[in-house]
């Protein structure tokens, strides 16, 4: 087994022994969807409210996995001198980063295997869902998040790390476009969230699987580019201790 | 590669953090085969010259290479080779004391069987247990087993039997002196001066960011025989002095030490002066110094909390 796949099998087999984290990633995106698709006081703007909120669960997900779960284990690691540990093996900070992002991967398809069937199980029937480009989607997604949770988790104290991710966390939902629409946002306030990962992700997922994106072609542009930039800056601000 | 007989060479490092010198120009060699300990205070340097030999920290001036190679630039080659213990954590709390064995083993992919790793340390019972439920000694011998996971041709080990019980130490001791023997240059990091005297060839002290002392525990006593014994609490030390000819300290409530060679002649007539004087004698020891001794006299103007 190389070192990266023992290191891979190693985040998993964690991450499926926290029950918070499997609560961030599983329990409270599941708990939205179904809430606010039968609970009906969201401004979503359609006619049926599971049609809006799908793709925009399936966003928030991706960023729950790949930032804040992500980003909180890996800032208690730091604390535990885990990192610090691991950093005086030969696997190298570039096949961590890879094997911790790749957990984050092997978790979002159960995520997925669940948040869809219980969707389809409230009505959302999309007419011509492009899967391959969502998918392609929730990768970019999935970079940019996951390189935003090691930044933080790479520079900042465990308990700081924590309120940062969890306040972050907060703010990229508001504002992303993932149960409340951007357009029911101020204006300025609007142009700045359109510019975020979180709503750049809600919007692609919006438009590929139900063809009501606000502004697919930049929100593609915008989370390629939050896709390069911050997997490159959590490789330049990651410290093992 | 071979392993040079210095394993480690450190030459005029210094690590400064901010306006604040941790290490000051310090220089020496750790060589294979051998256990050098490295001894000192609270702040003494001696952490942050361990963090640049394992390449945790890069030093801002001086040379260190260790195995031939620049642990800054070179950390991955040299990781392949180096066994590192953690003087705390180090380990997921979640993770089992099995598991973790089989991680590093994997990661260092040495071919070492991470069962007998788990038995080789005494953890066999406890394999099955997570780290968050380990007593402080079972967690030094899992960060024991992982820096042997590594084959280690260099091993640093920072406080290896700190709160390990007797048995537990027994065990890491011949654990450390197995390596040596191997071939593997190690250098443990202690405050407990009986261990490094324990299993230590050859000892380094640092004090103030400075080495102070370096040599084999036989060097660093040379020239420093003495005499300690325990009587009275209220021994008059001038009648003695006048009695044997010699000044005694006194080092504890009733404890005492004459700086000189344990000469016969002497020995009797402090034995007799107690005795004449209706004083106890008990605790006698005479010879060289020991470690702690030769450590406070060396650390005493640096005001080390040893």
């Amino acid at each position: 087994m190389s070192r990266f796949t023992t290191q891979l099998r190693a985040e998993v087999q964690l991450v499926s022994r926290n029950g918070e984290q499997l609560l961030v990633t599983l329990g409270i995106p599941v708990l939205l969807l179904v809430f606010f698709s039968t609970v009906d006081v969201l401004p979503t703007g359609t006619p049926d409210p599971i049609d809006f909120l799908a793709p925009g669960i399936l966003a928030l997900a991706v960023m729950s996995t790949s930032m804040v779960s992500l980003g909180i284990a890996t800032g208690f690691e730091r604390s535990y001198h885990v990192l610090k540990r691991l950093g005086a093996t030969p696997l190298g900070r570039p096949r961590l980063v890879a094997a911790k992002i790749s957990s984050v991967a092997v978790v979002e398809v159960v995520q997925f295997a669940v948040i869809i069937p219980v969707a389809y199980a409230l009505g959302w029937n999309p007419d011509a869902p492009n899967w391959p480009a969502a998918l392609g989607g929730v990768l970019l997604g999935t970079m940019a998040f996951a390189g935003i949770g090691l930044s933080l988790a790479g520079r900042l104290r465990g308990e700081i790390n924590l309120a940062a991710q969890n306040g972050l966390y907060l703010v990229l939902l508001l504002l992303g476009g993932m149960v409340i629409p951007l357009a029911k946002l101020p204006s300025g306030v609007r142009q700045v969230a359109q510019m975020l990962p979180s709503g750049a992700l809600a919007d692609v997922l919006r438009e590929t699987l139900t063809g009501a994106g606000v502004q697919p072609a930049t929100s593609w542009l915008v989370l390629a580019t939050w896709a390069l930039a911050m997997p490159l800056a959590a490789s330049r601000l990651f410290r093992w201790d | 590669m071979n392993s040079p007989a210095n394993a480690v060479e450190v030459e005029g490092l210094t690590v400064r953090y901010g306006s604040l010198v941790a290490v000051d120009s310090v220089s020496f060699t750790a060589a294979a085969g051998q256990i050098t300990a490295v001894l000192g205070p609270n702040g003494a340097g001696k952490t942050s010259t361990i963090e640049v030999c394992e390449g945790y920290r890069t030093p801002s001036a001086g040379r260190v290479r260790v195995l031939g190679l620049d642990p800054a630039s070179d950390q991955r080659r040299l990781s392949e080779q180096m066994g590192v213990m953690l003087q705390e954590g180090g380990v997921y709390p979640s993770a089992r004391v099995v598991d973790t064995v089989r991680h590093y083993t994997a990661l260092y992919g040495k071919g070492v069987d991470p069962l007998a790793l788990v038995e080789r340390v005494g953890m066999s019972a406890r394999a099955k247990a997570p780290w968050r439920r380990l007593s402080g000694g079972e967690r030094q011998r899992l960060s024991l087993a992982l820096a042997l996971a590594a084959k280690p041709a260099v091993a640093f080990l920072d406080e290896p039997t700190s709160g390990v019980d007797l048995n537990g130490r027994d065990t890491i001791r011949g654990i450390v002196r197995e390596l040596a023997a191997d071939g593997c240059a190690v250098v443990l990091a202690t405050h407990e001066l009986d261990e490094a005297e324990r299993v230590a060839d050859r000892v380094i002290i640092f004090d103030g960011g400075s080495v102070i002392a370096d040599g084999t525990l036989a060097e660093l006593r040379k020239g420093h025989d003495e005499i300690r014994f325990r009587s009275s609490p209220d021994l008059d030390l001038r009648e003695l002095a006048t009695a044997i000819g010699m000044v005694a300290s006194r080092v504890g409530p009733d404890e005492y030490v004459i700086d000189a060679p344990p000469h016969p002649r002497l020995m009797a007539q402090l034995a007799s002066w107690l005795a004449e004087n209706g004083l106890p004698l008990t605790d006698v020891r005479a010879g060289a110094q020991r470690l702690e001794d030769v450590f406070r006299r060396l650390t005493a103007d640096g005001g080390g909390d040893q």
